[in-house]
């Protein structure tokens, strides 16, 4: 029937791209341990990468944690907990909105960016001639933009988390007139240093998921122009949709090492 | 009697998509010789090519380089073949990110060479060599066609191989740029002594450069020989190719 042919397909085309994606992050790790570093590349990728994502992170994680203390305060405002809107927007910042908003920012900033670029050099042969002058693409491409990946995440997780509740601060105590003492007493009483090891834990785990994806889609683009449009549109795709199942099965696992409210 | 060949290629079979574009090619290269592969555009020449180097694997057949079997070598284990062996591709496929002077140093930078001294001299040496000295700090995308295969040419001679495979070094390119690049070819097998594999559907560049020519026709290699041996000969299909006939009537 064609309609069981249809799943099958798509079920194969999932677990090749599964195998693919986690092939490239076993040679990629291999590489790193293994093989030749470039660390010129790889500061040109943690500049590319990590300081230039700067902006939209810091701008995200700051209007996302002043909305979010402004809805707070309107429910809690009801129930006479203003005082709570500050535990509860610096917990969700760094358990769930940082970095998850972090790595979707960066998915579709650096992963579109990676795929488009590596995309393009495979339509143009330029993969090729690397291959063919003894380079192995992975260790030449790949490794630098993980390795920067791996290093910039954390820290982009940090800015937006950071200007989050900075942003909470300000519009709960000079906007919404929450009492500064009490935000940042119960924010110190409530959040404490597993948050922010939970935060930097999903940092860096977004940071293999959008690397990996996206190189992998520049990888196997073909098809010229058209096929680096689609690889860079399955990135952007794919790298979110990941990056919101993964947070799902890491809340669950880093939850029994750093239980909440504990 | 003929010394071992540098590259024996036996029974080489290559599908693209249900389409079979090789259908068993056997073929010998000789070291130090120009062998030029003749054929139809589309007629897998360029596919060929690629399997020499490992850039695509073959569904069936063997390729030995210097008695080597490559087409069962892993990516990694490529490399020391991949380093004795220079590409030209067809459009050049030089870096769009680097200037001339990254592209040409690329090889050198990536098989340890530090001293920018060294660097530049034998970056100025294969830029002259190819007649691209000043050219150094444009981008590719300011080049003509011509000029990026003259880059690239350079690109692939600046660590000497032992083998050069020159994918249609001359297509697209105008008769007077096509003779330079003809000439060059020559030039770099005198000076350096290297293997040379020439794909192409030029008769004038193959007149020009070629020790040996082989036809490829229908996936299978229809003829090989001199050039004297192919303008002399009478069969059909060899006539049809080296007199540009098709074959087809307007009526």
């Amino acid at each position: 029937m064609p309609i069981i042919g249809i799943f099958s397909n798509l079920y194969t085309a999932f677990l090749t791209f599964l195998g693919q994606v986690a092939m490239l992050a076993g040679e990629t790790i291999l590489s790193i341990f293994c093989g030749r570093i470039r660390p010129k590349l790889v500061i040109q990728q943690i500049a590319e990468i990590g300081f230039r994502s700067q902006l939209v992170v810091i701008v995200t994680g700051a209007f996302t944690g002043a909305v979010f203390t402004a809805q707070a305060y309107f429910q809690f405002a009801t129930l006479n907990m203003e005082t709570a809107v500050g535990p509860v927007v610096a917990i969700s910042m760094f358990r769930e909105l940082g970095p998850v908003l972090a790595g979707l920012m960066v998915a579709g900033r650096v992963g579109a960016a990676m795929s488009a670029e590596i995309g393009t050099m495979r339509v143009t042969q330029q993969i090729d001639a690397l291959r063919a002058l003894a380079v192995n693409p992975v260790d030449y491409l790949v490794v630098p933009r993980a390795m920067a990946m791996f290093i910039s995440m954390p820290f982009l997780v940090v800015e937006c988390v950071g200007c989050g509740i900075l942003a909470s601060y300000y519009v709960g105590v000079n906007v919404l007139n929450i009492s500064g003492v009490y935000f940042l007493a119960n924010t110190q009483k409530f959040a404490d240093s597993s948050d922010i090891i939970m935060a930097l834990v999903k940092g860096f785990f977004f940071a293999g998921v959008i690397v990996f994806i996206s190189c992998r889609e520049g990888l196997n683009a073909k098809d010229g122009a058209v096929g680096v449009g689609r690889a860079t549109t399955s990135t952007v795709v794919n790298c979110s949709l990941a990056i919101l199942i993964v947070n799902f099965f890491l809340t669950m696992a880093l939850n029994v090492l750093f239980p909440a409210g504990q | 009697m003929m010394s071992t060949p540098l590259i024996q290629v036996r029974d080489l079979v290559q599908k693209i998509g249900g389409q079979e574009i090789l259908k068993g090619i056997s073929l010998d290269i000789h070291k130090g010789e120009t062998l030029v592969l003749l054929g139809k555009s589309g007629g897998g020449k360029s596919v060929f090519l690629r399997h020499l180097i490992g850039l695509m694997r073959p569904v069936s057949g063997s390729i030995l380089f210097e008695g080597r079997e490559v087409t069962t070598l892993k990516e990694r284990e490529l490399e020391p073949v991949r380093k004795k062996i220079g590409m030209l591709f067809q459009d050049g496929a030089l870096f769009d990110s680097m200037n001339v002077f990254d592209n040409v140093a690329f090889p050198l930078r990536e098989r340890g060479e530090r001293d920018p001294a060294v660097i530049k001299r034998k970056v100025d040496e294969s830029l002259a060599m190819v007649n691209m000295r000043g050219h150094d700090k444009k981008m590719p995308v300011n080049l003509s066609g011509g000029m990026r295969k003259r880059v690239a040419l350079a690109r692939a001679i600046i660590s000497p191989p032992d083998v050069i495979l020159y994918d249609e070094p001359t297509a697209g390119l105008d008769p007077i740029v096509s003779d330079s690049i003809n000439t060059l070819i020559s030039r770099l097998q005198a000076e350096l002594r290297v293997t040379s594999i020439v794909v192409t559907h030029d008769m004038v560049s193959c007149n020009h450069i070629a020790n040996r020519v082989a036809l490829l026709n229908e996936g299978r290699i229809y003829f090989t020989g001199t050039t004297d041996d192919l303008r002399s000969s009478t069969d059909p299909t060899i006539r049809d190719f080296v007199d540009g006939r098709s074959g087809e009537t307007i009526y």
